[in-house]
């Protein structure tokens, strides 16, 4: 038996987190960062067996009376979600050094749960059984609640509930499909099997498969957070601290969209053609409202969120309008998004720490006091709108462009969606950063970046640019998963797939 | 004619409910003859040792290469899968309870029971008592009377042997309940009221016993059965029958509508014995509702069906929602555990047989009660360690910042309202999986999605007592008692089975799926 990469990949952190239960407050912030760049390298010794070929699928028996395995493997989708992870977690932890919170909640709670976190998103994103997959779905939950309602705003207790329900009630969705894929394996087959491969071969029939694909779909939808059950995002955003916030919009809302591919796409496509219409519509509808709310934000936190959904949307409509340049790109997105908005929210924490506000009414004429953490900003802010040169420009083009190629209307409206972009994010930008230094900002803006600061925000910006100016190291391995996809879906491009010409 | 057959008696197979019936009466003998410093000591050694022997009684017979199942004395214990199953469950958790009985570092060397019952409340008599530290110890005698009623009752094979056992485990409970050392008016206000209902319950049980016989002309389960499928009289009988079968059932098992002793019972009881009641009384109750619907009625059932699903979502809904409500964590647990009585339901109604291997309904309800078991337990347990200065603090809002003053305690009772909540990685989720998927798989979809809606409602329920004790504000005066290992090993075991029955639920799975076959 090979060594199990993938089971060891994510137990790394998990020990870490056990590790954070010891008394060792004096260390306790360095070893948790030890872990979090052990992982680091474990994923990346993956991704280099990964790229070399070597299988890495894993797969032992759990719950036999379910049909349930302990069954872990990575395609191409799941290897970049798990790199996305990996990276974040050392740059969060690095932005959140000085962490406080009342009692017991501590830096070393605070370390403790983010390592949690990435124990269990990493397992999520390698599951390829239906089980395993909702059990960490949920369980992730968990550490993210203690992590918004221990750290942060005042009413971060109300936000960590809010938070909990609204995935909970998602989640509890998903469980009667997920239920209901166990009665109907039987029923087909004779046995139960929750394995991704042998699902994706059960017939399920027209109404059956509709039926279990909409419970899976509300879940994504609540998570991806979609209009209109968005709202628990920005209160999170609001309430909890920025490396919290990189997490939840960084990495656990992806497995959303992660899951519309993998699940909903995977198990159910003809459901999933079905369902198309209206998916489409709620994505335009995301990017619109998300764009124009964050132009109406006036607290910068919620702003990011609002951006963020508005970005959910243009990834939902990659997905839903079946090209392979569009599937690629949201995945891609998904990678970039993850980058670009822990680079957004890792700054304004920085911000937010020396102000002691996050109105944007409290800001202006910061970059004449504190001009490396403007311009900073500013990169983190031009990712946002999909700058060309930003990794993000070529995912957002990309979806753009697969749209256009099957419904050019659609393609016209969320092109809208990247012009609204640039006034929300250029609007922050002046109102905050330029004009004449107020009183206020200069009382507080006494100091630059620091080392610290700079060190957080470095590899982000590389990677942005990295991405931005060689896509093609990312898309290479993207590119078979969504073509998997449209071939599980049965469907193909309307013209040639873009790729080529991207290329 | 002439010729009188003697009664037959497997002394082996039965030897885990004699055990504990013999221990029971030992217990007895001992409050009359040792001393009363040694009554406590003894009582406690006699029924560790009881139940560990019943324990390798129920093992050993259960390994006998043959023999192990069958139809035991004269056709009145049915001892099948399910039976040893049960068996070991009641002992597992009948031990765990009565650890907790005998708790004395919480309160000064005093148990959680009155000095001398009998006292009025108040009076010097009591007073009395209190000073010279005399304590009940007979409370051992009297739970493991209960508990060898409840091993006959869920392993009844007649309907005459589940009332007589019905009627062993519920009166040593009523004087139970009566026998609180605080609040005593309280404790025995829902000692009268549980004796009262109880009694109308029995009633009931008794007028449908009646009711059956006449029906079918047999008091055994399988003839019934047969009697159903070969009818012989009008269903006008059977189906009243059933209707007052259950109204019994239902009430032991503590679903709406005939629910209402359980807040007040389990509030006013002494809080070990509220964490006794809320398991082995279930546990035991639900046994013999799946037992009797099942081999009894199993043929009939499209009639009852429909009639359990109802009562199924009526109790979800009011457990949950009334849950809500409730400012007082015992009556909260109340209220949780009438919820998830409803839950139990769905699986009942199910009645899935499953084939080889696979899940089947009586293997989830199992399930679903084993992983709520270990949770009730230490739940109550870790309730009777939260005090102030006049005991007990009952009100939630006490229990407030507890996550700041004792975190391990808090947090364990963060994992078990999780694994009450059903989320994932704690053996609630496990269970709850079961019993959905028995329901769906009997198709009763909708109720299932009915279920789901209701765990989202209880999910809050849970959520909120966990942002109490980790994000509010402490309170003063209150802080966790200094226990012993009587409570710190069902509470230790609680949060470790709850853990363990989350990620490796397999062997206990295989376990209860594969012995589930009920004898006819």
């Amino acid at each position: 038996m090979t060594f199990p990469w993938l089971t060891f990949l994510g137990l790394v952190p998990l020990v870490g987190a056990g590790v954070m239960c010891l008394p060792i407050k004096q260390i306790a912030r360095g070893v948790a960062m030890v872990f979090a760049l052990l992982t680091v390298v474990v994923a990346i010794g993956v991704t280099v067996l990964y790229v070399g070929g070597t299988p890495l699928a894993e797969k032992a028996p759990w719950i036999p009376a379910f049909g349930a395995w302990w069954s872990v493997g990575l395609d191409g989708m799941a290897l970049v979600m798990v790199l996305l992870t990996a990276v974040l977690v050392p740059i969060v932890l690095l932005a959140e050094w000085n962490v406080t919170g009342t009692g017991r909640w501590n830096a070393q709670a605070f370390f403790g749960l983010v390592l949690v976190l990435e124990s269990l998103s990493l397992f999520v994103f390698m599951s390829t059984d239906v089980l395993l997959f909702y059990l960490f779905f949920e369980a992730t939950l968990i550490p993210m609640y203690f992590l918004i309602g221990g750290f942060g705003g005042p009413r971060r207790a109300y936000a960590a509930v809010k938070f909990l329900l609204f995935s909970l009630a998602g989640g509890l969705v998903m469980l009667a499909s997920v239920i209901g894929l166990y009665v109907w394996s039987i029923r087909l087959t004779g046995t139960p099997t929750y394995l991704l491969s042998e699902l994706s071969k059960l017939d399920l029939g027209t109404n059956i498969g509709r039926w279990l694909m909409l419970g899976f779909l509300i879940a994504f939808i609540v998570k991806a957070p979609m209009v209109p059950v968005h709202t628990w995002l920005p209160t999170a955003t609001e309430q909890s601290t920025p490396g919290t916030s990189v997490l939840l919009v960084g990495i656990l809302d992806k497995i959303g969209t992660f899951g519309m591919i993998r699940f909903c796409l995977g198990l159910f496509p003809e459901a999933s053609q079905w369902v198309a219409p209206v998916m489409v519509v709620l994505a335009l509808i995301s990017i619109i409202y998300g764009a124009v709310a964050a132009i109406g934000s006036t607290n910068l936190l919620r702003l990011v969120a609002y951006t963020s959904i508005s970005h959910f949307g243009f990834m939902v409509l990659g997905i839903y309008t079946f090209t392979s340049a569009g599937i690629t790109g949201s995945i891609f997105y998904m990678l970039n998004h993850g980058f670009s908005t822990a680079a957004l929210f890792l700054v304004l924490g920085f911000l937010i720490t020396r102000r002691g506000s996050a109105l944007v009414g409290d800001y202006g004429g910061v970059q004449k006091l504190a001009p490396v953490l403007t311009g900073v900003f500013l990169m983190a802010g031009l990712s946002g709108l999909a700058l060309p040169g930003m990794s993000s420009f070529v995912s957002e083009f990309m979806v753009l462009a697969g749209t256009w190629s099957r419904q050019p209307v659609v393609g016209a409206i969320a092109t809208l969606g990247t012009v609204l972009a640039a006034v929300y994010i250029l609007l922050m930008f002046q109102r905050t950063m330029t004009g004449p230094v107020t009183a206020a900002t200069a009382e507080h803006f006494t100091t630059d970046a620091t080392a610290r600061e700079k060190w957080v925000a470095a590899p982000l910006i590389a990677i942005i640019l990295l991405l931005g100016f060689l896509p093609n190291i990312a898309l290479g391995v993207i590119e078979p998963t969504a073509q998997q996809a449209m071939i599980q879906v049965k469907v193909t491009d309307p013209v040639a797939p873009l790729g080529e010409e991207a290329k | 004619m002439n010729t009188l057959t003697p009664p037959t008696f497997e002394w082996l197979q039965l030897a885990p409910v004699l055990t504990v019936l013999v221990a029971a009466c030992l217990g007895i003998v001992i409050e009359a003859l040792v001393p009363r410093r040694w009554r406590f000591v003894s009582q406690i050694a006699l029924f560790e040792v009881a139940v560990l022997v019943a324990f390798v009684f129920l093992v050993i017979s259960w390994r006998l290469p043959a023999d192990s199942m069958g139809l035991m004395a004269m056709g009145s214990i049915s001892l099948d899968g399910p039976t040893y199953l049960m068996w070991g469950s009641l002992l597992v958790f009948g031990l765990l309870s009565l650890l907790v009985f005998s708790e004395r570092d919480l309160d000064n060397g005093a148990t959680a029971f009155a000095a001398s019952a009998a006292s009025v409340p108040g009076s010097p008599s009591e007073a009395e008592a209190n000073t010279a530290r005399h304590e009940h110890s007979e409370v051992f005698p009297l739970a493991l009377f209960s508990l060898s009623g409840m091993m006959v009752f869920c392993a009844a094979n007649d309907l005459l042997t589940a009332f007589v056992a019905l009627e062993v485990m519920s009166l040593p409970l009523y004087l139970l309940s009566g026998m609180a050392r605080k609040r005593r008016l309280l404790s025995q206000e829902a000692a009268l009221k549980y004796f009262l209902l109880g009694a109308l319950s029995s009633a009931f049980f008794l007028f449908g016993v009646a009711l059956v016989y006449g029906y079918s002309g047999s008091f055994q389960f399988s003839a019934i059965n047969d009697s159903i499928s070969d009818p012989v009289y009008g269903r006008g009988l059977l189906y009243t029958g059933i209707v007052m079968l259950a109204i019994g059932l239902l009430f032991k098992i503590g679903a709406v509508p005939f629910h209402n002793w359980v807040p007040d019972v389990y509030v006013g009881a002494p809080t070990p014995v509220t964490g006794f009641m809320a398991i082995c009384t279930k546990l035991a109750a639900v046994g013999a509702t799946v037992r009797v619907f099942y081999v009894a009625f199993g043929a009939e059932r499209w009639s009852w069906q429909p009639l359990l699903a109802t009562v199924a979502v009526i109790t979800m809904a009011l457990g949950v929602v009334v849950a809500l409500t409730q400012t007082d964590m015992k009556r909260l647990l109340a209220y949780s555990s009438i919820s998830h009585a409803g839950f139990i339901l769905v699986a009942v109604v199910g009645a899935t047989a499953g084939g080889n291997g696979q899940m089947n309904s009586f293997g989830s309800i199992l399930f679903y009660l084993i992983a709520y078991g270990f949770a009730t337990i230490a739940a109550f347990a870790i309730v009777t360690m939260v005090r102030d200065s006049a005991g007990e603090v009952h009100a939630i809002s006490g229990w407030a910042g507890l996550g700041r003053k004792n975190p391990l305690l808090a947090g364990i009772f963060a994992l078990l309202m999780l694994s009450f909540a059903g989320i994932p990685l704690t053996g609630g989720f496990i269970g709850k999986w079961a019993v959905f998927s028995a329901a769906w798989r009997g198709g009763y979809s909708w109720l299932v999605l009915a279920a789901v809606a209701f765990s989202l409602v209880a999910a809050y329920v849970y959520i909120r007592v966990i942002v109490l004790m980790f994000f509010a504000e402490p309170t003063t005066g209150v802080a966790v008692g200094r226990a012993s290992g009587m409570t710190w090993v069902p509470v230790g075991l609680g949060a470790i089975a709850s853990v363990y029955l989350g990620l490796f639920p397999g062997p206990l799975l295989d376990l209860v799926t594969s012995a589930s076959t009920f004898l006819r």
